[in-house]
Protein backbone atom coordinates (compact mmCIF):
# COMPACT_ATOMS: atom_id res chain seq x y z
CA UNK A 1 0.00 0.00 0.00
CA UNK A 2 0.92 3.30 -1.02
CA UNK A 3 1.88 5.45 2.87
CA UNK A 4 -0.25 8.58 2.30
CA UNK A 5 1.53 11.69 4.88
CA UNK A 6 -1.90 12.77 5.62
CA UNK A 7 -2.80 8.72 7.29
CA UNK A 8 0.56 9.06 8.88
CA UNK A 9 0.34 12.24 10.57
CA UNK A 10 -3.33 11.57 11.55
CA UNK A 11 -2.90 8.28 13.28
CA UNK A 12 0.07 9.07 15.65
CA UNK A 13 -0.92 12.55 16.11
CA UNK A 14 -4.01 11.22 17.56
CA UNK A 15 -2.37 8.48 18.97
CA UNK A 16 0.02 10.54 21.79
CA UNK A 17 -3.01 12.81 22.11
CA UNK A 18 -5.26 10.16 23.44
CA UNK A 19 -1.83 8.51 24.96
CA UNK A 20 -1.56 12.01 27.20
CA UNK A 21 -5.22 11.99 28.20
CA UNK A 22 -5.30 9.12 29.13
CA UNK A 23 -2.14 9.81 31.15
CA UNK A 24 -3.79 12.58 32.74
CA UNK A 25 -6.38 10.89 33.57
CA UNK A 26 -3.87 8.00 35.01
CA UNK A 27 -2.05 10.27 37.31
CA UNK A 28 -5.25 12.17 38.82
CA UNK A 29 -6.66 8.90 39.43
CA UNK A 30 -3.68 7.66 41.11
CA UNK A 31 -3.87 10.99 43.26
CA UNK A 32 -7.24 9.79 44.06
CA UNK A 33 -5.84 6.77 45.52
CA UNK A 34 -3.10 9.00 47.53
CA UNK A 35 -0.63 7.13 45.87
CA UNK A 36 0.63 10.53 43.99
CA UNK A 37 1.23 14.10 45.16
CA UNK A 38 -2.00 15.92 43.30
CA UNK A 39 -1.12 18.22 40.76
CA UNK A 40 -2.44 21.45 40.01
CA UNK A 41 -5.86 21.93 38.20
CA UNK A 42 -4.93 24.76 36.02
CA UNK A 43 -1.09 24.12 35.18
CA UNK A 44 -1.00 20.96 34.88
CA UNK A 45 -4.72 19.20 34.18
CA UNK A 46 -6.05 22.11 31.88
CA UNK A 47 -2.55 23.04 29.90
CA UNK A 48 -1.81 18.80 29.62
CA UNK A 49 -5.17 18.61 28.11
CA UNK A 50 -5.12 21.84 26.10
CA UNK A 51 -1.76 20.00 24.67
CA UNK A 52 -3.27 16.92 24.08
CA UNK A 53 -6.14 18.73 22.22
CA UNK A 54 -3.84 20.63 20.20
CA UNK A 55 -2.62 17.48 19.09
CA UNK A 56 -5.56 15.75 18.16
CA UNK A 57 -6.57 18.98 16.26
CA UNK A 58 -3.35 19.04 14.12
CA UNK A 59 -4.77 15.38 13.48
CA UNK A 60 -7.69 16.88 12.28
CA UNK A 61 -6.62 18.70 9.92
CA UNK A 62 -4.19 16.12 8.82
CA UNK A 63 -7.61 14.14 8.37
CA UNK A 64 -8.74 17.09 6.04
CA UNK A 65 -5.91 16.35 3.54
CA UNK A 66 -7.01 12.88 3.13
CA UNK A 67 -9.83 13.54 1.97
CA UNK A 68 -10.66 14.32 -2.07
CA UNK A 69 -10.21 17.78 -1.57
CA UNK A 70 -9.94 19.82 1.64
CA UNK A 71 -13.11 21.41 0.49
CA UNK A 72 -15.21 18.48 1.18
CA UNK A 73 -14.57 18.68 4.90
CA UNK A 74 -17.23 21.70 4.94
CA UNK A 75 -19.73 20.45 2.13
CA UNK A 76 -19.45 16.24 2.37
CA UNK A 77 -17.83 15.51 5.26
CA UNK A 78 -20.97 15.32 7.35
CA UNK A 79 -22.06 12.49 5.43
CA UNK A 80 -18.97 10.63 6.83
CA UNK A 81 -20.88 10.12 10.17
CA UNK A 82 -24.16 8.40 8.43
CA UNK A 83 -22.49 4.53 7.71
CA UNK A 84 -21.82 3.79 11.62
CA UNK A 85 -23.78 0.76 11.74
CA UNK A 86 -21.42 -1.09 8.85
CA UNK A 87 -18.48 1.03 8.43
CA UNK A 88 -15.34 1.37 10.80
CA UNK A 89 -14.15 4.85 9.48
CA UNK A 90 -17.60 6.23 10.08
CA UNK A 91 -17.61 5.14 13.69
CA UNK A 92 -13.80 6.89 13.88
CA UNK A 93 -15.48 10.34 12.33
CA UNK A 94 -17.81 10.14 15.00
CA UNK A 95 -15.85 9.12 18.02
CA UNK A 96 -12.40 11.36 17.04
CA UNK A 97 -14.99 14.34 17.68
CA UNK A 98 -16.75 13.38 20.49
CA UNK A 99 -13.60 12.59 22.18
CA UNK A 100 -11.77 15.71 21.52
CA UNK A 101 -15.34 17.42 23.30
CA UNK A 102 -14.63 15.27 26.37
CA UNK A 103 -10.95 16.19 26.08
CA UNK A 104 -11.90 20.15 25.78
CA UNK A 105 -14.74 20.04 28.79
CA UNK A 106 -12.35 17.89 30.92
CA UNK A 107 -9.86 21.11 30.21
CA UNK A 108 -12.20 23.53 30.94
CA UNK A 109 -13.80 21.70 34.64
CA UNK A 110 -10.10 21.82 35.71
CA UNK A 111 -9.36 25.15 34.23
CA UNK A 112 -12.91 26.54 36.43
CA UNK A 113 -11.97 23.84 39.44
CA UNK A 114 -14.78 22.51 39.65
CA UNK A 115 -13.64 20.02 42.23
CA UNK A 116 -16.53 20.01 44.52
CA UNK A 117 -17.55 15.95 45.02
CA UNK A 118 -20.61 15.37 43.22
CA UNK A 119 -20.79 11.92 45.10
CA UNK A 120 -18.88 9.77 47.02
CA UNK A 121 -18.40 6.39 46.52
CA UNK A 122 -18.53 3.84 49.32
CA UNK A 123 -17.67 7.15 51.75
CA UNK A 124 -13.88 7.27 50.66
CA UNK A 125 -13.84 7.94 46.78
CA UNK A 126 -15.27 11.41 45.99
CA UNK A 127 -16.00 12.22 42.42
CA UNK A 128 -16.22 15.19 41.11
CA UNK A 129 -16.93 16.88 37.87
CA UNK A 130 -13.31 16.32 36.88
CA UNK A 131 -13.02 12.93 37.54
CA UNK A 132 -16.04 11.98 35.99
CA UNK A 133 -15.02 13.62 32.87
CA UNK A 134 -11.87 12.00 33.10
CA UNK A 135 -13.22 8.08 33.41
CA UNK A 136 -15.61 8.95 30.49
CA UNK A 137 -13.07 10.59 28.25
CA UNK A 138 -10.48 7.27 28.76
CA UNK A 139 -13.15 5.51 27.41
CA UNK A 140 -14.09 7.53 24.86
CA UNK A 141 -10.11 6.74 23.91
CA UNK A 142 -10.10 3.52 24.01
CA UNK A 143 -13.56 3.57 21.66
CA UNK A 144 -11.56 5.76 19.45
CA UNK A 145 -8.27 3.29 19.40
CA UNK A 146 -10.35 0.77 18.05
CA UNK A 147 -12.27 2.79 15.86
CA UNK A 148 -8.66 3.60 14.23
CA UNK A 149 -7.13 0.71 14.38
CA UNK A 150 -10.08 -1.51 12.87
CA UNK A 151 -10.39 0.47 9.70
CA UNK A 152 -7.03 -0.99 8.84
CA UNK A 153 -7.57 -4.21 11.08
CA UNK A 154 -11.29 -5.11 8.92
CA UNK A 155 -10.30 -5.22 5.50
CA UNK A 156 -9.77 -8.66 5.58
CA UNK A 157 -8.14 -8.14 1.95
CA UNK A 158 -5.12 -6.68 3.50
CA UNK A 159 -3.98 -9.71 5.10
CA UNK A 160 -0.84 -7.97 6.99
CA UNK A 161 -3.41 -5.66 8.76
CA UNK A 162 -6.43 -8.40 8.67
CA UNK A 163 -5.60 -9.34 13.05
CA UNK A 164 -5.96 -8.40 16.61
CA UNK A 165 -2.72 -7.42 16.42
CA UNK A 166 -3.09 -4.46 14.65
CA UNK A 167 -5.57 -3.16 17.32
CA UNK A 168 -3.28 -3.97 19.78
CA UNK A 169 -0.23 -2.24 18.53
CA UNK A 170 -2.12 0.99 17.55
CA UNK A 171 -3.41 1.18 21.40
CA UNK A 172 -0.01 0.37 22.73
CA UNK A 173 1.76 2.54 20.31
CA UNK A 174 -0.53 5.61 21.03
CA UNK A 175 0.24 4.65 25.30
CA UNK A 176 3.41 4.44 24.97
CA UNK A 177 3.86 8.12 23.14
CA UNK A 178 1.21 9.45 24.93
CA UNK A 179 3.05 8.53 28.64
CA UNK A 180 6.33 9.32 27.22
CA UNK A 181 4.69 13.07 26.31
CA UNK A 182 3.48 13.17 29.76
CA UNK A 183 6.69 12.52 31.22
CA UNK A 184 8.22 14.89 28.77
CA UNK A 185 5.31 17.63 29.98
CA UNK A 186 6.05 16.67 33.88
CA UNK A 187 9.74 17.11 33.33
CA UNK A 188 8.75 20.85 31.24
CA UNK A 189 6.66 21.94 33.93
CA UNK A 190 8.64 21.01 36.49
CA UNK A 191 6.49 18.53 38.19
CA UNK A 192 7.23 15.22 40.20
CA UNK A 193 5.86 12.88 37.84
CA UNK A 194 8.65 12.26 35.14
CA UNK A 195 9.34 8.76 37.04
CA UNK A 196 5.68 7.85 37.42
CA UNK A 197 5.04 8.08 33.99
CA UNK A 198 7.97 7.19 32.52
CA UNK A 199 7.84 4.04 33.55
CA UNK A 200 4.55 3.69 32.00
CA UNK A 201 5.85 4.85 29.16
CA UNK A 202 8.51 2.19 29.45
CA UNK A 203 6.29 -0.61 29.91
CA UNK A 204 3.86 0.36 27.13
CA UNK A 205 6.76 0.82 25.16
CA UNK A 206 7.97 -2.85 25.83
CA UNK A 207 4.57 -4.13 25.47
CA UNK A 208 4.22 -2.64 21.83
CA UNK A 209 7.75 -4.30 21.36
CA UNK A 210 6.22 -7.34 21.83
CA UNK A 211 3.15 -7.05 19.92
CA UNK A 212 4.52 -5.57 17.10
CA UNK A 213 7.39 -7.60 17.02
CA UNK A 214 4.60 -10.68 16.74
CA UNK A 215 2.93 -8.70 13.69
CA UNK A 216 6.34 -8.47 11.75
CA UNK A 217 6.61 -12.49 12.52
CA UNK A 218 3.87 -13.04 11.44
CA UNK A 219 3.48 -10.90 8.49
CA UNK A 220 7.06 -11.86 7.20
CA UNK A 221 5.65 -15.79 6.72
CA UNK A 222 2.12 -14.95 5.76
CA UNK A 223 0.50 -16.58 3.03
CA UNK A 224 -1.93 -14.77 0.62
CA UNK A 225 -4.56 -16.30 -0.16
CA UNK A 226 -4.91 -14.86 -3.69
CA UNK A 227 -2.64 -16.19 -7.08
CA UNK A 228 -2.43 -14.84 -10.38
CA UNK A 229 -4.49 -18.21 -10.87
CA UNK A 230 -7.29 -17.55 -8.88
CA UNK A 231 -7.28 -13.70 -10.08
CA UNK A 232 -7.89 -14.81 -13.97
CA UNK A 233 -8.83 -18.17 -13.43
CA UNK A 234 -6.81 -20.12 -15.48
CA UNK A 235 -5.19 -22.97 -13.78
CA UNK A 236 -1.54 -23.14 -15.02
CA UNK A 237 2.17 -22.44 -12.69
CA UNK A 238 3.24 -20.72 -15.06
CA UNK A 239 1.57 -17.44 -15.75
CA UNK A 240 2.99 -13.46 -16.76
CA UNK A 241 1.33 -11.00 -17.18
CA UNK A 242 2.64 -9.08 -20.26
CA UNK A 243 0.63 -6.23 -20.36
CA UNK A 244 -1.46 -4.24 -17.97
CA UNK A 245 -3.51 -2.49 -20.42
CA UNK A 246 -1.57 0.93 -20.02
CA UNK A 247 1.79 2.18 -19.81
CA UNK A 248 1.19 5.82 -17.87
CA UNK A 249 -0.14 4.73 -14.37
CA UNK A 250 -3.55 4.59 -12.98
CA UNK A 251 -4.98 5.02 -9.47
CA UNK A 252 -4.60 1.22 -8.79
CA UNK A 253 -0.83 1.68 -9.88
CA UNK A 254 -0.38 4.80 -7.11
CA UNK A 255 -2.45 3.94 -4.37
CA UNK A 256 -1.49 0.31 -3.88
CA UNK A 257 2.39 0.14 -4.44
CA UNK A 258 5.19 2.40 -2.11
CA UNK A 259 7.47 2.28 -4.84
CA UNK A 260 10.43 2.16 -2.47
CA UNK A 261 12.89 -0.39 -2.81
CA UNK A 262 13.61 -3.41 -0.54
CA UNK A 263 16.26 -2.03 0.69
CA UNK A 264 14.76 0.91 2.04
CA UNK A 265 11.65 -0.65 3.56
CA UNK A 266 14.25 -2.90 5.62
CA UNK A 267 16.28 0.62 6.24
CA UNK A 268 12.87 2.19 7.41
CA UNK A 269 12.07 -1.27 9.38
CA UNK A 270 15.61 -0.72 11.30
CA UNK A 271 14.64 2.76 11.68
CA UNK A 272 11.43 2.50 13.64
CA UNK A 273 12.81 -0.64 15.72
CA UNK A 274 15.91 1.71 16.68
CA UNK A 275 13.38 5.46 17.25
CA UNK A 276 10.45 3.62 18.91
CA UNK A 277 11.96 0.91 20.85
CA UNK A 278 15.70 1.51 21.88
CA UNK A 279 16.33 4.96 21.62
CA UNK A 280 13.32 6.20 23.81
CA UNK A 281 13.56 3.56 26.65
CA UNK A 282 17.41 4.19 27.50
CA UNK A 283 16.90 7.98 26.93
CA UNK A 284 13.79 7.86 29.82
CA UNK A 285 16.23 5.76 31.86
CA UNK A 286 18.57 7.98 31.55
CA UNK A 287 16.78 10.94 32.52
CA UNK A 288 15.55 8.67 35.64
CA UNK A 289 19.04 8.44 36.50
CA UNK A 290 20.09 11.85 35.55
CA UNK A 291 17.13 13.96 36.64
CA UNK A 292 17.12 15.94 33.56
CA UNK A 293 14.36 18.14 31.95
CA UNK A 294 15.07 17.83 28.60
CA UNK A 295 15.84 14.16 27.95
CA UNK A 296 12.41 13.20 28.38
CA UNK A 297 11.36 15.90 25.53
CA UNK A 298 14.06 13.97 23.92
CA UNK A 299 12.78 10.71 24.51
CA UNK A 300 9.26 11.96 23.38
CA UNK A 301 11.02 13.58 20.11
CA UNK A 302 12.76 10.44 18.68
CA UNK A 303 9.87 8.01 19.53
CA UNK A 304 7.53 10.50 17.88
CA UNK A 305 10.18 10.74 14.51
CA UNK A 306 10.31 6.27 14.53
CA UNK A 307 6.27 6.15 15.25
CA UNK A 308 5.85 7.98 11.81
CA UNK A 309 8.54 5.96 10.74
CA UNK A 310 6.74 2.53 11.70
CA UNK A 311 3.24 3.46 10.22
CA UNK A 312 5.36 4.38 6.72
CA UNK A 313 6.37 0.47 7.58
CA UNK A 314 3.06 -0.50 7.98
CA UNK A 315 1.51 0.62 4.68
CA UNK A 316 4.77 -0.91 2.86
CA UNK A 317 4.43 -3.66 4.40
CA UNK A 318 0.44 -4.88 3.03
CA UNK A 319 0.32 -6.58 -0.11
CA UNK A 320 -3.11 -5.88 -1.91
CA UNK A 321 -4.70 -8.83 -3.81
CA UNK A 322 -5.15 -5.99 -6.70
CA UNK A 323 -1.47 -5.48 -7.47
CA UNK A 324 -1.85 -9.37 -9.21
CA UNK A 325 -3.20 -7.27 -12.04
CA UNK A 326 -0.81 -4.62 -12.21
CA UNK A 327 2.55 -6.21 -12.34
CA UNK A 328 3.97 -5.37 -15.75
CA UNK A 329 3.87 -1.97 -17.32
CA UNK A 330 2.39 -2.54 -20.76
CA UNK B 1 -34.33 -10.42 -7.69
CA UNK B 2 -32.77 -9.12 -10.97
CA UNK B 3 -29.01 -9.39 -10.81
CA UNK B 4 -27.54 -7.16 -13.97
CA UNK B 5 -23.96 -8.64 -14.90
CA UNK B 6 -21.41 -9.22 -17.62
CA UNK B 7 -20.29 -11.99 -19.11
CA UNK B 8 -17.08 -12.23 -20.88
CA UNK B 9 -15.90 -14.83 -22.85
CA UNK B 10 -12.09 -14.71 -22.75
CA UNK B 11 -12.04 -17.88 -25.76
CA UNK B 12 -12.94 -15.07 -28.18
CA UNK B 13 -11.66 -11.45 -26.98
CA UNK B 14 -9.03 -10.59 -29.09
CA UNK B 15 -7.73 -7.75 -27.07
CA UNK B 16 -8.71 -5.18 -28.98
CA UNK B 17 -9.36 -2.60 -27.13
CA UNK B 18 -12.76 -1.71 -28.78
CA UNK B 19 -14.88 -2.13 -25.58
CA UNK B 20 -12.09 0.13 -23.16
CA UNK B 21 -12.26 3.11 -25.74
CA UNK B 22 -16.39 2.64 -26.20
CA UNK B 23 -16.41 2.78 -22.47
CA UNK B 24 -14.26 6.03 -22.24
CA UNK B 25 -16.69 7.57 -24.94
CA UNK B 26 -19.80 6.93 -23.72
CA UNK B 27 -18.95 7.40 -19.54
CA UNK B 28 -16.64 10.45 -19.80
CA UNK B 29 -19.96 12.50 -21.54
CA UNK B 30 -22.80 10.60 -19.87
CA UNK B 31 -23.67 10.28 -15.85
CA UNK B 32 -20.99 9.10 -14.95
CA UNK B 33 -18.43 11.44 -16.49
CA UNK B 34 -16.28 13.45 -16.68
CA UNK B 35 -13.18 10.84 -16.83
CA UNK B 36 -10.61 13.24 -16.67
CA UNK B 37 -6.92 12.26 -18.32
CA UNK B 38 -3.90 13.99 -17.13
CA UNK B 39 -0.77 14.55 -19.66
CA UNK B 40 -3.18 12.72 -22.46
CA UNK B 41 -0.29 13.76 -25.14
CA UNK B 42 3.27 13.75 -22.63
CA UNK B 43 5.25 10.88 -22.27
CA UNK B 44 3.18 10.01 -18.71
CA UNK B 45 -0.12 9.68 -19.72
CA UNK B 46 -2.86 8.35 -16.82
CA UNK B 47 -6.30 8.98 -16.56
CA UNK B 48 -9.92 7.07 -15.18
CA UNK B 49 -11.21 4.40 -17.10
CA UNK B 50 -13.89 1.89 -15.94
CA UNK B 51 -12.48 -1.00 -17.83
CA UNK B 52 -8.46 -2.48 -18.95
CA UNK B 53 -8.05 -4.81 -21.17
CA UNK B 54 -4.57 -7.00 -19.54
CA UNK B 55 -2.89 -9.60 -21.37
CA UNK B 56 -1.38 -12.66 -19.67
CA UNK B 57 0.69 -15.00 -21.02
CA UNK B 58 0.18 -18.89 -19.95
CA UNK B 59 2.76 -21.54 -20.29
CA UNK B 60 6.56 -21.24 -21.45
CA UNK B 61 7.23 -20.71 -24.82
CA UNK B 62 6.57 -22.14 -27.01
CA UNK B 63 3.75 -24.11 -25.27
CA UNK B 64 2.70 -20.45 -24.25
CA UNK B 65 -1.43 -19.35 -25.06
CA UNK B 66 -2.11 -15.49 -24.81
CA UNK B 67 -5.00 -14.87 -22.70
CA UNK B 68 -6.65 -11.29 -23.67
CA UNK B 69 -8.71 -9.74 -20.23
CA UNK B 70 -10.44 -7.88 -19.86
CA UNK B 71 -11.24 -6.28 -16.72
CA UNK B 72 -14.29 -4.08 -15.12
CA UNK B 73 -16.27 -3.87 -11.52
CA UNK B 74 -17.84 -7.48 -11.34
CA UNK B 75 -21.19 -6.11 -9.56
CA UNK B 76 -20.13 -8.54 -6.48
CA UNK B 77 -23.66 -9.96 -4.56
CA UNK B 78 -21.49 -9.53 -1.58
CA UNK B 79 -20.17 -6.46 -2.63
CA UNK B 80 -17.19 -5.55 0.46
CA UNK B 81 -16.51 -2.35 -1.16
CA UNK B 82 -20.29 -0.80 -0.35
CA UNK B 83 -20.37 -1.71 3.54
CA UNK B 84 -17.18 0.29 4.36
CA UNK B 85 -18.29 3.65 2.58
CA UNK B 86 -18.17 6.06 5.65
CA UNK B 87 -20.70 8.19 3.59
CA UNK B 88 -23.38 6.33 1.72
CA UNK B 89 -21.95 7.16 -1.27
CA UNK B 90 -21.26 3.65 -2.41
CA UNK B 91 -24.15 1.14 -2.63
CA UNK B 92 -25.75 -1.69 -4.73
CA UNK B 93 -28.95 -1.25 -6.36
CA UNK B 94 -31.89 -3.20 -5.32
CA UNK B 95 -33.45 -3.40 -8.30
CA UNK B 96 -30.71 -4.69 -10.88
CA UNK B 97 -28.21 -5.31 -8.22
CA UNK B 98 -25.69 -3.15 -10.31
CA UNK B 99 -23.00 -1.24 -7.77
CA UNK B 100 -23.07 2.56 -8.11
CA UNK B 101 -21.21 5.49 -6.39
CA UNK B 102 -23.30 8.81 -5.73
CA UNK B 103 -20.46 11.49 -6.58
CA UNK B 104 -22.50 14.08 -4.76
CA UNK B 105 -21.97 12.22 -1.52
CA UNK B 106 -18.37 10.84 -1.74
CA UNK B 107 -15.97 12.29 -0.37
CA UNK B 108 -12.52 10.43 -1.78
CA UNK B 109 -11.29 8.72 1.27
CA UNK B 110 -10.47 5.52 -1.13
CA UNK B 111 -11.75 3.60 1.29
CA UNK B 112 -13.38 1.39 -0.42
CA UNK B 113 -11.03 0.74 -2.61
CA UNK B 114 -8.67 -0.84 -0.01
CA UNK B 115 -12.17 -3.48 0.19
CA UNK B 116 -12.47 -4.12 -3.51
CA UNK B 117 -9.42 -6.95 -3.68
CA UNK B 118 -9.95 -6.59 -7.86
CA UNK B 119 -8.92 -3.08 -7.71
CA UNK B 120 -11.91 -2.28 -9.91
CA UNK B 121 -11.88 1.30 -8.49
CA UNK B 122 -10.17 4.11 -9.37
CA UNK B 123 -10.55 7.99 -7.89
CA UNK B 124 -10.68 10.66 -10.63
CA UNK B 125 -7.74 12.86 -10.43
CA UNK B 126 -9.74 15.48 -11.46
CA UNK B 127 -13.40 15.06 -9.49
CA UNK B 128 -11.61 13.53 -6.61
CA UNK B 129 -14.52 11.43 -6.25
CA UNK B 130 -14.14 7.07 -6.63
CA UNK B 131 -15.56 5.80 -10.17
CA UNK B 132 -16.14 2.68 -11.56
CA UNK B 133 -17.53 0.71 -14.27
CA UNK B 134 -21.46 1.60 -13.74
CA UNK B 135 -22.83 -1.07 -16.41
CA UNK B 136 -23.41 1.80 -18.43
CA UNK B 137 -26.49 2.64 -15.87
CA UNK B 138 -27.69 5.46 -17.93
CA UNK B 139 -28.11 3.65 -20.64
CA UNK B 140 -29.42 -0.02 -19.78
CA UNK B 141 -32.40 1.74 -17.87
CA UNK B 142 -33.33 4.18 -20.72
CA UNK B 143 -36.92 3.71 -21.61
CA UNK B 144 -36.35 6.10 -24.29
CA UNK B 145 -33.47 3.96 -26.07
CA UNK B 146 -34.80 1.36 -28.66
CA UNK B 147 -34.43 -2.27 -26.84
CA UNK B 148 -31.23 -3.67 -28.42
CA UNK B 149 -29.37 -0.68 -27.88
CA UNK B 150 -30.28 -1.05 -23.44
CA UNK B 151 -27.29 -2.17 -23.08
CA UNK B 152 -23.70 -1.75 -22.01
CA UNK B 153 -21.47 0.05 -24.32
CA UNK B 154 -18.72 -1.88 -24.46
CA UNK B 155 -21.06 -4.87 -25.20
CA UNK B 156 -22.30 -3.09 -28.47
CA UNK B 157 -18.33 -2.17 -29.23
CA UNK B 158 -16.92 -5.66 -28.98
CA UNK B 159 -16.46 -6.83 -32.28
CA UNK B 160 -16.07 -10.53 -31.48
CA UNK B 161 -18.72 -10.85 -29.20
CA UNK B 162 -17.14 -11.51 -25.98
CA UNK B 163 -18.73 -9.69 -24.05
CA UNK B 164 -23.04 -10.74 -22.85
CA UNK B 165 -24.89 -8.97 -20.88
CA UNK B 166 -27.90 -10.01 -18.54
CA UNK B 167 -29.53 -11.07 -15.78
CA UNK B 168 -27.34 -13.74 -14.22
CA UNK B 169 -30.36 -14.69 -11.78
CA UNK B 170 -32.56 -15.66 -14.44
CA UNK B 171 -31.59 -19.07 -15.49
CA UNK B 172 -32.99 -18.83 -18.85
CA UNK B 173 -31.17 -15.33 -19.79
CA UNK B 174 -28.57 -16.05 -22.33
CA UNK B 175 -25.98 -15.20 -19.48
CA UNK B 176 -27.27 -17.83 -17.43
CA UNK B 177 -27.15 -20.53 -20.06
CA UNK B 178 -23.74 -19.26 -20.95
CA UNK B 179 -22.06 -19.47 -17.48
CA UNK B 180 -23.83 -23.30 -17.07
CA UNK B 181 -23.21 -24.34 -20.48
CA UNK B 182 -19.46 -23.18 -20.86
CA UNK B 183 -18.09 -23.27 -17.51
CA UNK B 184 -18.07 -19.93 -16.63
CA UNK B 185 -16.04 -18.86 -13.48
CA UNK B 186 -15.70 -16.31 -10.76
CA UNK B 187 -12.77 -13.97 -10.15
CA UNK B 188 -11.20 -14.97 -6.49
CA UNK B 189 -13.73 -17.12 -5.64
CA UNK B 190 -11.71 -17.41 -2.17
CA UNK B 191 -13.14 -13.90 -0.82
CA UNK B 192 -16.81 -14.74 -0.88
CA UNK B 193 -17.79 -11.50 -2.67
CA UNK B 194 -19.92 -13.50 -5.53
CA UNK B 195 -19.07 -11.08 -8.32
CA UNK B 196 -22.04 -11.21 -10.86
CA UNK B 197 -20.15 -11.12 -13.78
CA UNK B 198 -18.50 -14.29 -14.77
CA UNK B 199 -15.51 -15.25 -17.45
CA UNK B 200 -15.78 -18.04 -19.60
CA UNK B 201 -12.48 -20.07 -19.81
CA UNK B 202 -10.68 -20.64 -23.24
CA UNK B 203 -11.70 -23.80 -24.58
CA UNK B 204 -10.61 -26.17 -27.67
CA UNK B 205 -12.50 -28.29 -29.35
CA UNK B 206 -11.26 -31.67 -30.01
CA UNK B 207 -12.59 -34.66 -31.28
CA UNK B 208 -11.90 -37.90 -29.28
CA UNK B 209 -10.54 -40.90 -31.31
CA UNK B 210 -9.41 -44.19 -30.19
CA UNK B 211 -7.09 -46.64 -32.36
CA UNK B 212 -8.74 -49.02 -33.21
CA UNK B 213 -11.38 -46.43 -34.58
CA UNK B 214 -8.42 -45.50 -37.12
CA UNK B 215 -8.47 -49.31 -38.46
CA UNK B 216 -10.70 -51.12 -40.76
CA UNK B 217 -12.82 -53.13 -38.70
CA UNK B 218 -13.99 -54.49 -41.39
CA UNK B 219 -10.61 -55.49 -42.72
CA UNK B 220 -10.87 -59.37 -43.32
CA UNK B 221 -6.85 -59.66 -43.04
CA UNK B 222 -7.04 -57.98 -39.67
CA UNK B 223 -4.05 -55.69 -40.69
CA UNK B 224 -3.57 -53.10 -43.39
CA UNK B 225 -2.19 -53.92 -46.71
CA UNK B 226 -0.75 -51.52 -49.14
CA UNK B 227 -2.94 -49.91 -51.27
CA UNK B 228 -4.08 -52.07 -54.39
CA UNK B 229 -2.14 -48.89 -56.68
CA UNK B 230 1.36 -49.97 -55.42
CA UNK B 231 -0.32 -53.08 -57.50
CA UNK B 232 -0.71 -51.17 -60.52
CA UNK B 233 -4.77 -51.14 -60.71
CA UNK B 234 -7.14 -49.54 -57.86
CA UNK B 235 -10.79 -49.77 -57.28
CA UNK B 236 -11.20 -47.28 -59.38
CA UNK B 237 -10.04 -48.48 -62.06
CA UNK B 238 -11.78 -51.78 -61.93
CA UNK B 239 -15.05 -50.97 -64.44
CA UNK B 240 -18.42 -52.14 -62.96
S1 LIG C 1 -15.60 -5.76 -8.20
FE1 LIG C 1 -14.80 -4.47 -6.56
S2 LIG C 1 -15.81 -2.49 -6.86
FE2 LIG C 1 -16.98 -3.99 -8.02
S3 LIG C 1 -18.61 -4.66 -6.60
FE3 LIG C 1 -16.91 -6.13 -6.41
S4 LIG C 1 -15.72 -5.36 -4.71
FE4 LIG C 1 -17.04 -3.66 -5.36
S1 LIG D 1 -14.03 7.11 -1.69
FE1 LIG D 1 -16.19 7.79 -1.78
S2 LIG D 1 -17.33 5.94 -2.30
FE2 LIG D 1 -15.32 5.27 -1.59
S3 LIG D 1 -15.55 4.88 0.63
FE3 LIG D 1 -14.86 7.02 0.43
S4 LIG D 1 -16.75 8.20 0.36
FE4 LIG D 1 -17.35 6.08 -0.04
Amino acid sequence: MHPAFSVIFLTTLIGAGQGLFMALVTGQVYSLANLLEPQDNVTFYAAGSALALVLLGFGLVAAVFHLGKPSYFLTRAWRGVTQWRTSWLSRELIALPAFMLLVFLYAVSHYANLTNPLFVIKGQIPVDVTLLLGVIGSLASLVLFVCTAMIYASVRFLQEWHSPLTVANFILFGLASGFTLAAAFSAWSDVALVGFYGVWAVIFTVLAAITRGFSMYRNGRIKHKSTLQTAIGVRHTKIRQRSMGFMGGSFNTREFFHGAGAGSVAAVKLFFVVMVFLVPVALLAASNALGSAYLPILAFAVQYVGLMAERWYFFAEAKHPQNLYYQSVA
Amino acid sequence: MTQLALVIDLNVCVGCHACVTSCKEWNTSGWAGTMVDQRPYDADPTGTFFNRVQMFEVGEYPKTETVHFPKSCLHCEEPPCVPVCPTGASYKREDNGVVLVDYDKCIGCKYCSWACPYGMRELDEQQKVMKKCTLCIDRITDQDLPERERKPACVLACPTTARLFGDVHDPDSEVSIAIRENGGYQLMPEWGTQPANHYLPRRKTRIQIFDDELERADNPLKKEAPLPAAEGETLDDVAY
